[in-house]
């Protein structure tokens, strides 16, 4: 959706400063995403250091949001779609600065990860995931950037692949785990790993909801497709 | 152009006239294909529009619009001019105020006006109420009195002025003369109250008082506010419109109408995008 300025030229300035800030944020999300799966992948714990010491970048970028937002507010006094706006880019802000929580705490797993583990089926399962989830924030921010609703829509619909992966990949860690008690510590670590990147993806649809609504001014009422069923799964233990 | 109303946050008025209970919305004054002239020129294009009893409707839109015209036009205003002229039809309580049968006095008496300057009358602040009340009724001193007190305290006012009726109205503060003003308008028991840009001229205390005796006014009246302040629109109204040229571009709940507006042209209008 294409809008015309305002009559006060420096209220512009001040929506394009948020949803620039709100871009650099969702950059430094996606960068932080991509480092901590490959520290994960590489057993990097030089790597795994930075990703958590950058996350304090994300969580100052948030409050310079949060500033900015309220400041904006109290200035312009802003109506409908600029209000929505606004209070769309906290939103986000905050859901990215949760992305990057989990992000962190990916790397922060990386050092549990000391001895190696037979499969490296399942380390490709996570990663395959995070490709997913990346795909899918990088998706969400663009729709964002652009007041895409269309777009938007589409990544909201499409966090059903990143369940379905992390269904597979529960079923397998489990079985894993039943083989040999030697390989649950490793297990667990990565189940975390795994479930951290789907909270990303939830995070991502939570972007989409936020999208649509500043483009279109309601909220989506459909029900969203769920697929992640990992709370109800067992594996029979066969001796 | 179209008239842009969303049938879904517009409630069909159950009976027109008499206050229904439980709040349902009745028509107290409706609007009906209403053109209006400046001599040859057309300042309403075919307005059609409700104002619902014991609700606050909002007139927003640039200046010139017509909103003000609009205003002038349900009470007669503009009868104390030459070369001006209604068509169409005002039905207050069902009734055309338009006819040439309808005697203006008394349709100033049931639909009050309070405009953007404050305007009392060069007398005391007990005059400026009493004057308009004898006009339209025999009261002893006793219940004049009563009816000066009350006018006064529903426009709180009457602890500021309670000891200085005698009091010259021009001596008061311009927020203190615009509740005067309001409080002379209550005084006559209309049934509608129109404001003109009532706190234009006034500080924001003032336009916090007067605001809030608005929302304490709509427990009683049907009432119409004029104004160039939006947040103001948004937070003192029930019902919006927004008029351009003459014309009435969309009419709906104020919730509505200052987050999700259907015409493009309110929506910049209000978000400050306009021309």
């Amino acid at each position: 959706m294409t809008m015309s300025e305002h009559t006060i030229k420096a209220f512009d300035a001040d929506l394009q400063d948020l949803t620039r800030v709100v871009a650099e944020m969702g950059g430094l999300a996606e960068r932080q995403i991509a480092k901590a799966i490959e520290a994960l992948d590489k057993r990097d714990p030089v790597l795994a250091d930075r990703v958590i010491a950058e996350d304090a970048k994300i969580d100052a970028l948030q409050h310079e949001i949060e500033e900015k937002a309220v400041l904006t507010i109290a200035r312009r006094q802003p109506m409908a779609v600029d209000l929505r706006e606004i209070v769309g880019a906290l939103r986000v802000s905050n859901d990215l600065e949760r992305i990057g929580d989990l992000a962190k705490n990916i790397a922060k797993r990386v050092g549990a990860l000391e001895e190696d583990f037979g499969s490296q089926q399942v380390m490709r399962g996570v990663e395959h995931m995070a490709e997913l989830v990346l795909a899918q924030i990088k998706d969400v921010l663009d729709s964002f950037a652009n007041r895409d609703s269309a777009k938007a829509l589409a990544v909201w619909r499409n966090d059903e692949e990143i369940d379905a992966v992390n269904n597979s990949l529960f079923r397998e860690l489990l079985t894993y785990m039943m083989e040999d008690p030697r390989n649950i510590s490793y297990c667990i670590h990565l189940l975390f790993c795994a479930k951290n990147i789907e909270r990303m993806g939830d995070h991502a649809t939570n972007i989409a909801e936020t999208v649509y609504f500043i483009a279109e001014g309601r909220t989506l009422a459909e029900e969203r497709p769920k697929g992640d069923n990992t709370a109800s799964t067992k594996v029979p233990f066969r001796n | 152009m179209s008239l842009a109303v969303d049938r879904n946050t517009i409630p069909v008025p159950l009976t027109q006239g008499t206050s229904a209970p439980g709040g349902a919305l009745v028509e107290k004054i409706a609007t009906r294909q209403l053109n209006f002239f400046y001599g040859a020129n057309r300042a309403l294009r075919d307005i059609t529009i409700p104002l619902y009893a014991k609700r606050v409707t909002a007139f927003i839109g640039p200046s010139g619009c017509g909103k003000s015209t609009l205003l002038r036009v349900l009470n007669r205003v503009y009868d104390l001019y030459p070369n001006q002229r209604a068509e169409g039809e005002v039905l207050l309580d069902g009734e055309n105020i338009l006819s040439p049968g309808q005697d203006v006095n008394l349709l100033r008496a049931r639909i009050g006006m309070v405009f953007q300057k404050p305007t009392p009358f060069p007398m005391s602040i007990y005059e400026n109420i009493a004057f308009g009340v004898r006009l339209y009724e025999r009261l002893s001193r006793q219940e004049l009195d009563t009816r000066v007190e009350q006018a006064l305290r529903r426009a709180a006012l009457w602890d500021e002025v309670k000891d200085k009726l005698a009091a010259n109205g021009l001596s008061l503060s311009g927020g203190q003369q615009q509740r005067l003003c309001i409080a002379r308008t209550v005084a006559v028991k209309p049934e509608v109250i129109l404001l003109d840009e009532p706190c234009s001229a006034l500080d924001p205390i003032s336009t916090a008082k007067v605001e809030e005796l608005i929302d304490e006014l709509k427990d009683d009246y049907t009432i119409a506010i004029v104004t160039h302040n939006m947040q103001q629109a948004a937070r003192v109204s029930d019902y919006t419109a927004f008029m351009y040229l003459g014309e009435m571009v969309e009419f709906g709940t104020t919730s509505k109408m200052f987050t999700t507006p259907a015409d493009r042209r309110t929506q910049d209008y209000i978000t400050g995008r306009f021309g």
